[in-house]
């Protein structure tokens, strides 16, 4: 049975793109068959995070207007077997493709995933409309600021208009430093203003640019950040694992802890 | 004001949870400027058939409050209806 998981967040920025494919690349390690799917027509990100650049040969607007098959536009990740893209046209505009397009989509992919991920577009219009469209469940990004708080409330307000029965919070980049000093939001504080289940935090890690950098999701690896994305992939597949102690001063002696328990 | 402040300051994350409470309140209730505006010029003519008041320095804000039942903070209107003459009683 695959799921279905949109990634949105309302503002730009926050890390849609970041957390689809780390958590992606984490749920192909775990050995589960995953499409993504970029659904940001016009400006597309998830094929560089995710390296693999310069291996589209079509895309997602081709595969609607019958120029290839589903099959020759979904990239194979080399490293991680289990995992394929679906890029977005970079030359096109949101609405080449209709939210019934979207759905007859992933229909089509369905029976050949566990789990079909779709990155969506900042902003509430198409692009939105389209990546939403066919979600079983969403992911909610944000970060711990007034303006993407905000956003997030209003997104969560349209996703409970469009009838979504799961909708999840993961709250990105946060500072536990300056949670301490009062000078962040507490993950409390947001959870409390959202009012939606929290799936995980991840934890501001310069790692996370490093990565990026080198087209290589850091899911998995020593990295806080990397800890925090495999936990949400434990999560979404049903698993209860509680959250990480994300506390600044047993942040090295955690990664330590880590090393010396894995050797 | 510096010092002022280092002593009794509230911390910028106290201030963003305060701010954002309010600011979804009045998103959520998803009220346009044009339809407060219609509820305030209705509440002008209704509470003036009882009394006179003070149209210019009415105002109203939808904010929350605890709710006496079990639902915790709801969503409130408050309007703040200066009176200027109690003499415009009903003639029954």
């Amino acid at each position: 049975m695959s799921e279905v998981i949109v990634i949105t967040s309302g503002k730009g920025g926050v890390g849609k793109t970041t957390t689809t494919a780390n958590v992606g690349t984490g749920l192909a390690m775990l050995n589960k068959k995953v499409v993504m799917i970029d659904t940001d027509i016009g400006l597309r990100n998830l094929d560089v995070v995710l390296g693999l650049e310069n291996r589209i040969v079509y895309n997602l607007v081709d595969v609607v207007e019958g120029k290839c098959r589903l099959k020759q536009a979904l990239i194979k990740h080399k490293k991680y077997p289990e995992l394929c893209l679906l890029p977005s046209a970079q030359t096109r505009d949101k609405d080449a493709v209709s939210p019934e397009q979207m759905k007859a989509l992933i229909d089509e992919l369905k029976p050949e995933f566990d789990y079909i991920l779709l990155d969506c577009p900042a902003g509430i219009e198409q692009g939105f409309k389209n990546a939403i469209a066919g979600a079983d469940r969403a992911l909610v990004v944000t970060t711990p600021e007034v303006s993407a708080i905000r956003d997030a409330d209003r997104i969560v307000g349209l996703l409970e208009a469009n009838e979504m029965t799961r909708i999840d919070l993961i709250i990105n980049r946060i500072r536990m430093d300056m949670v301490k000093r009062g000078d962040m939001l507490k993950v409390e504080d947001v959870c409390d203003i959202l009012s939606i289940p929290l799936l995980g935090v991840i934890p501001d890690d310069e790692q996370v640019v490093v990565s990026t950098n080198q087209g290589d999701p850091l899911v998995g690896g020593s990295s806080l950040a990397g800890q925090a994305y495999v936990n949400i992939c434990h999560r979404l597949m049903g698993e209860d694992v509680p959250m990480m102690d994300l506390d600044a001063k047993k942040g090295v002696m955690g990664i330590l802890r880590e090393l010396f328990r894995r050797s | 004001m510096r010092l002022m402040d280092f002593f009794r300051k509230k911390s910028s994350g106290e201030i963003a949870k305060d701010r954002l409470k309010l600011l979804l309140v009045s998103d959520r209730a998803n009220c346009s400027p044009e339809m407060m505006e219609m509820i305030k010029n209705d509440i002008i003519q209704v509470i003036s058939k009882y009394m006179d008041i003070d149209a210019q320095g009415l105002d109203i804000q939808i904010t929350e409050t605890e709710s006496e039942g079990s639902n915790g903070v709801v969503p409130a209107l408050f309007a703040n209806i200066p009176i200027k003459d109690m003499k415009h009683r009903p003639q029954k």
